[in-house]
């Protein structure tokens, strides 16, 4: 059947979606440019420290030593004399693995709920949608910042904590899909050949979900590395791993003498979430046609 | 109006529920988290010993069973007795009220500036959306929201601390114009916020600049516009007062939504700046363990979300006719 379908159409290639938007994904410049900083970001992370071999909490030199002037300490150091370089080089693996793991939480989260919600409908959906509006109430970095107090601040508490207060975005999403695909033709034919509520959600409803749940996902990624960023700023992340986060925070009383030390890792900040947000724009032209007409 | 009436008491009642629904989640994180309450609260004492324990249990009726201590702490807390600090000794809510104001100041000023100039600057960028202004907007609001709001204002604080010091860095006020009169001290406040202010205004800016040129550019392509193109209209005309009404409706959602987050944002610039709001007391107790502060915080800026929430929803009706006749 499907081979005769093709057989009738040699004029054009059927492009499958998936390739269609890699395809407009990778004529965006401004996408393919996040792709490459976040790229060396992951591999300056991943390789950069076992190169440079300085261990981030090491005292390496006399304290407030600017950067570009010793040769040992290329980027400076912070309050206590420790080597800015080997901070930021590794403080990265923190903030992006605690980004990630709490984005996939927080997306799973979301997209069960939303999902529940929108293909059920009536007192389900009402019942779920109440409590989406409560964690919608709770300022987020305030509900994490109490969670992260009332239990030990340790990595995992921090990834549960931003994965709890940063799934409501996705939940809508998922509701709003979930509600518009569920009557539309296609489900109602593998309805009547019998498929079950799990089988609809998750083989036919959720494939065609996707591509707006997947740029959503992506910018929950550069929130939650925010999110991290400003508790490990705040000192409510564990303060036995550096951090992005925890080198600002720890030399906040001391900017005004060490700029360097605050403003490096800062700025590694910055690039990672605007690589991702970069990213997550691209993903959201390639998925969304009627877009780039503009 | 009478269709009115009911819509308000309807929302005011979901948003009675959801204050309760926020009590429920204290109370259910306070008995969550690991360890005895009144051992705390014997610890913030400085100690004690069974007797003292047993009469902390009485005491803060941690002796009776849970269903009891919640009746009695929603009913305190709708009251308006969140308990009191153990590190200032003073009920909660009076110290909650010292601090609403300049929270509020910082938060309405940077929200207020950032729609204001966000508007602006995504309706001119709409007119022309090939024009190099339209590209420095949509580059100021990639740029905007990537930065982390503490390091933005500690960059503004290295600025004008240390290279170009015209600003106060640090606090409310300045201590040497206390005695000082009304005028002197209200220009001394506003001195002070243009810092903070600024530094939790431009994520918002840069979120609002984008979305209003997106919105606006949604509204320029439709029929209505051309007709009123087509009818000779000005320029001016069509763009400030047919279009962007209708383009302000996806900007008021979003602010309305995003009102939690700026909370969150205002606890870290009060950090950076020591601004004296809910954000540095939160802080505050934190490091001094003192939960009944903590939780009173998160209690009550979840209240300044809902009520933002309800106004949105009433604005809704000021920004569009049809809805007020439902």
């Amino acid at each position: 059947m499907a081979a005769n379908i093709s057989s009738l159409s040699p004029a054009t290639e059927a492009l499958s979606p998936w390739r269609e938007a890699w395809r407009v994904f990778r004529a965006n410049k401004a996408a393919m440019l996040g792709l490459a900083i976040l790229s060396v970001i992951i591999g300056v992370m991943v390789l950069g420290p076992s190169i440079y071999g300085v261990a981030p909490f090491d005292i390496v030199s006399a304290p407030f030593t600017p950067p570009f002037t010793q040769p040992s300490a290329w980027l400076g150091t912070d309050y206590l004399g420790r080597d800015v370089l080997a901070g930021v080089l590794v403080g990265g693996r923190a903030t992006v693995l605690v980004g990630l793991a709490a984005a996939t939480l927080a997306v799973t989260i979301g997209v069960s709920i939303g999902a529940l919600a929108g293909f059920f409908g009536g007192w389900v959906d009402s019942a779920l949608s109440r409590v989406t509006e409560l964690f919608q109430v709770l300022p987020a970095l305030l509900f994490a910042m109490v969670l992260v107090t009332l239990f030990t601040p340790s990595l995992t508490v921090v990834v549960f904590a931003i994965g709890v207060v940063a799934w409501t975005g996705t939940a809508r999403l998922a509701r709003a899909e979930f509600m518009r695909l569920r009557h539309l033709e296609y489900a109602n034919a593998a309805r009547a050949m019998g498929a079950g509520p799990l089988r609809l959600m998750l083989r036919e409803i959720l494939p065609n979900a996707l591509p707006p749940l997947i740029v959503s996902a992506t910018l929950i990624v550069g929130s939650a590395i925010l999110f991290e960023a400003g508790l490990s700023f705040l000192g409510l992340s564990d303060a036995n791993v550096m951090s992005w986060g925890l080198m600002i925070g720890s030399n906040r009383r001391n900017i005004l003498e060490c700029w360097w030390a605050v403003t490096f890792p800062g700025a590694a900040i910055f690039l990672t979430v605007l690589a991702v947000s970069l990213i997550g724009d691209g993903l959201n032209d390639a998925f969304n046609p009627k877009l780039h007409l503009r | 109006m009478s269709s009115l009436l009911i819509t308000l008491l309807r929302r005011l009642l979901l948003a009675f529920g959801l204050v309760l629904a926020v009590l429920a989640v204290n109370f259910t994180l306070i008995h969550a988290a690991p360890g005895d309450p009144a051992l705390v609260i014997a610890g913030e004492m400085g100690g004690a010993d069974e007797a003292a324990m047993a009469a902390i249990r009485k005491n803060y009726g941690l002796d009776k069973p849970l269903p009891e201590q919640f009746i009695t702490y929603l009913g305190r807390s709708l009251r308006g007795d969140l308990g009191t600090s153990y590190t200032y000794n003073r009920p909660v809510s009076s110290l909650i009220l010292d601090r609403l104001g300049p929270t509020i100041l910082l938060v309405l000023t940077a929200l207020i500036g950032a729609i204001c100039l966000g508007t602006l600057m995504g309706v001119l960028a709409s007119r022309r959306p090939d024009s190099l202004f339209s590209g420095v907007v949509t580059v100021f609001s990639l740029v905007g929201y990537a930065m982390p709001v503490f390091w933005t204002g500690i960059l503004l604080v290295i600025l004008f601390g240390k290279v170009w010091p015209i600003m106060p860095i640090a606090g409310m006020r300045d201590v040497r114009l206390m005695g000082a009169g009304a005028w002197v001290n209200a220009m001394d406040v506003l001195h002070h916020l243009v810092l903070p202010a600024v530094t939790l205004g431009l994520i918002y800016l840069a979120q609002y600049s984008r979305l209003a040129r997106a919105s606006m550019l949604e509204v320029l392509g439709s029929d209505y516009i051309r007709t009123a193109r087509a009818k000779g209209l000005a320029d001016g005309t069509i763009t400030f007062k047919h279009a962007l009404r209708n383009a302000m409706m996806p900007l008021v959602t979003i602010a309305g939504l995003q009102f939690g987050n700026l909370i969150s944002g205002a606890v870290l610039v009060e950090t950076v700046f020591s601004w004296p709001g809910l954000g540095t007391l939160a802080l505050d107790a934190i490091l001094g363990r003192d939960y009944p502060s903590l939780l009173g915080v998160l209690t009550f800026s979840a209240i300044l979300v809902i009520v933002a929430n309800l106004l949105t929803d009433l604005s809704y009706r000021w920004i569009d006719p049809r809805l007020r006749t439902r």
